[in-house]
């Protein structure tokens, strides 16, 4: 059975949770078997979880899962996998699943795939997960040699689809201890949906001359509904927050549609960027190395180019 | 304090990546390598500033062959006190990483078992997860504030949009992201002294595989740019729609 751990975010089931099961689903039906869904704690509308492939939905409730402690979550999620006899746990790679994927494989001695990028195959007799290597500059076919397996999923690797009804949830009776970490504090900006889980983003780099120009990609990027993000040397000089830098050194993303201004396009910032969808890019000179790596191009001056961009959006949404 | 910071060895960050004729390996003619960006920016960095406040010995520790040894040496020449390989002749997966790495540190009473939040390499994000989990330490990932007072440690963790502030008591096992330090280059003082510093080589312990990269591919390549004139968005826009069907 593959067990899937579907994630609330702040107390509501959302586009992480729908993409492992959906990803638990496709990963059922190469192997046989079915997908089941593990929810700690409490939250509303667990048996929904079931349209997007979960054929039962187990629920662990537990004071001690209440503030977020990768050790709790790892004994749960475990002795979960052990009552239920699961060969594969996915789990999303986001800032929870890179807290717990490796204590899960740890734990369990499972050989694992960190951030996997699609379905498992059966490949030459090997359960084979694909993920990307070298900040997406290369991808790894990996085999794992173990009766368990670990899988974290990157994000917006898989589309999400709804097909079945809703599942039955049941309680697991698992006791996992106390944590020994506290949470003192957790703040979340309300507003645009977190860059690594963006579907559009609209990015700036050096050719804004300053932090004070930056109003031209927010308009956009309000326009399309997107997140903004950024070049190293951007928020290296602190004209943006550190969490927009993407590149090989700073977030990987792979959003559908990538809207770069004023960037060069250097090795190390295409890495991150590279695997997105679809890769727009303005810059006023014809010969920056991003338009080599990009479907869409636009030659000319930023500040005169996004302005326009954004009212033909706004003209487009309108219609 | 007692610090170990784990360190690991990646390809430049401008390496273009080529694979072997059969794709089953990284091509690694010509590549150079560093030492992994995350591990000296932050963890090292981080872990040279509490000891500058407190006191202590920060310990650098790499699981890898002997090739690794002058990206060790970085490590003290930036400012590490002493150094650990744990030798194995080919790097293998996060597990058996993970595995030399706690059997290494179990009973010597490290404070801070820091790390990179990933390579740049595998970005795994895995090994200091896996090692806490061995070694029964709390764990926390993508740190980019840390500040220990005693035996109190305050860290601040990256979350989806936001950060998370969680106080926990030593030992834990962290890893670094952008934000907990800023990187620093080591003077010819410090390249000088890391020459007579020791650098203790382990013997590995065994650990079977559970991975294994089978083969390797490059993403596909873009097809040539679509030009569009700067006074035609709405055409970009019809595109954006039509043909790549993204918004
Ligand atoms: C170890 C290491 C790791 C790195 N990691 C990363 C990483 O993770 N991410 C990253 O982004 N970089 C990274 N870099 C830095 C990278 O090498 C480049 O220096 C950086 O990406 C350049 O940022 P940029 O494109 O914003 O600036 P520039 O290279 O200065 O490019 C600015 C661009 O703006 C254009 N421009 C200027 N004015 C206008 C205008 N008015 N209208 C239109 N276009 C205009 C210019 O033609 C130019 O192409 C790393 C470097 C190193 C050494």
């Amino acid at each position: 059975m593959v067990l899937v751990y579907a994630e609330a975010t702040n107390g509501e089931f959302k586009k992480v949770a729908h993409e492992v099961i959906v990803y638990g689903k496709q990963t059922a039906d190469v192997l046989g078997t079915e997908c089941h869904a593990l929810v700690l704690g409490d939250a509303p509308g667990a048996e929904g979880l079931g349209k997007y492939g979960a054929a039962k939905v187990h629920r662990i409730s537990s004071p001690h899962l209440e503030g977020f402690d990768a050790a709790v979550y790892t004994v749960a999620i475990t002795e979960a996998a052990k009552q239920l006899g699961a060969t594969v746990i996915v789990v999303p790679h986001n800032s929870t699943g890179k807290n717990i994927t490796g204590r899960l494989a740890a734990r369990l001695e499972a050989g694992s795939v960190a951030g996997a990028n699609a379905v498992p195959m059966m490949k030459d007799g090997y359960f084979t997960v694909t993920k990307p290597v070298f900040s997406g500059k290369a991808f790894a076919d990996v085999q794992v040699l173990t009766d368990v397996k670990v899988i974290s999923l990157a994000g917006n690797s898989i589309p999400v689809t709804e097909a079945g009804g809703d599942a039955p949830v049941v309680e697991l009776s698992v006791e996992p201890p106390a944590p020994k970490t506290k949470v003192i504090n957790h703040q979340v900006a309300t507003g645009r949906t977190p860059l690594p889980e963006a579907e559009l983003v609209v990015s700036g780099g050096r050719g804004l001359k300053g932090p004070e120009n930056w109003a031209v990609i927010e308009d956009l990027a309000d326009a399309l509904g997107a997140t903004t993000a950024c070049s190293r040397p951007v928020a290296d000089s602190d004209w943006r927050p550190h969490h927009e830098h993407v590149g090989q050194t700073g977030v990987a993303i792979r959003p559908n549609l990538y809207i770069a201004a004023g960037i060069s396009g250097a090795i190390q910032h295409l890495a991150g960027v590279n695997n997105s969808k679809t890769i727009v890019v303005i810059n006023k000179d014809p010969d920056a190395p991003f338009f080599k790596a990009a479907d869409y191009g636009v030659v000319g001056d930023l500040f005169d180019v996004l302005p326009r961009l954004t009212e033909a959006v706004k003209k487009y949404k309108g219609q | 304090m007692k610090l170990l910071v784990c360190v690991s060895k990646t390809p430049e960050t401008t390496t273009k990546i080529q694979l072997t004729s059969d794709g089953t390996e990284i091509d690694t003619t010509g590549v150079q390598y560093i030492m992994n960006p995350y591990d000296e920016w932050y963890a090292l960095v981080r872990a040279l500033e509490l000891k500058e406040a407190a006191g202590g010995t920060v310990t650098i520790l790499n699981v890898g062959p002997a090739d690794n040894d002058p990206v060790i040496r970085k490590g003290l020449a930036i400012g590490a006190d002493d150094a650990v390989r744990i030798d194995v002749t080919e790097e293998k997966d996060s597990l058996f990483t993970a595995r030399q790495i706690a059997e290494f540190a179990r009973g010597k009473d490290f404070d801070l078992i820091l790390f990179g939040k990933e390579t740049i390499s595998y970005n795994g994000s895995e090994v200091g997860a896996m090692v806490a989990e061995f070694l029964d330490l709390p764990y926390v990932g993508d740190a980019i504030g840390l500040e220990v007072e005693g035996t109190q440690a305050t860290v601040t963790r990256d979350i989806e949009g936001g950060d998370e502030v969680i106080e926990v008591q030593t030992p834990i096992a962290l890893s670094a992201a952008k934000g907990m330090a800023e990187q620093r280059i080591p003077n010819m003082r410090g390249i000088m002294m890391a020459k007579r510093k020791p650098l203790e080589v382990v013997q590995a312990v065994d650990f079977p595989d559970t991975t294994r990269v089978a083969s390797y591919q490059k993403p596909a390549e873009k097809g040539s740019v679509k030009l569009i004139e700067p006074d035609n968005m709405d055409e970009l826009v019809r595109l954006l729609h039509e043909e790549a069907k993204v918004i």
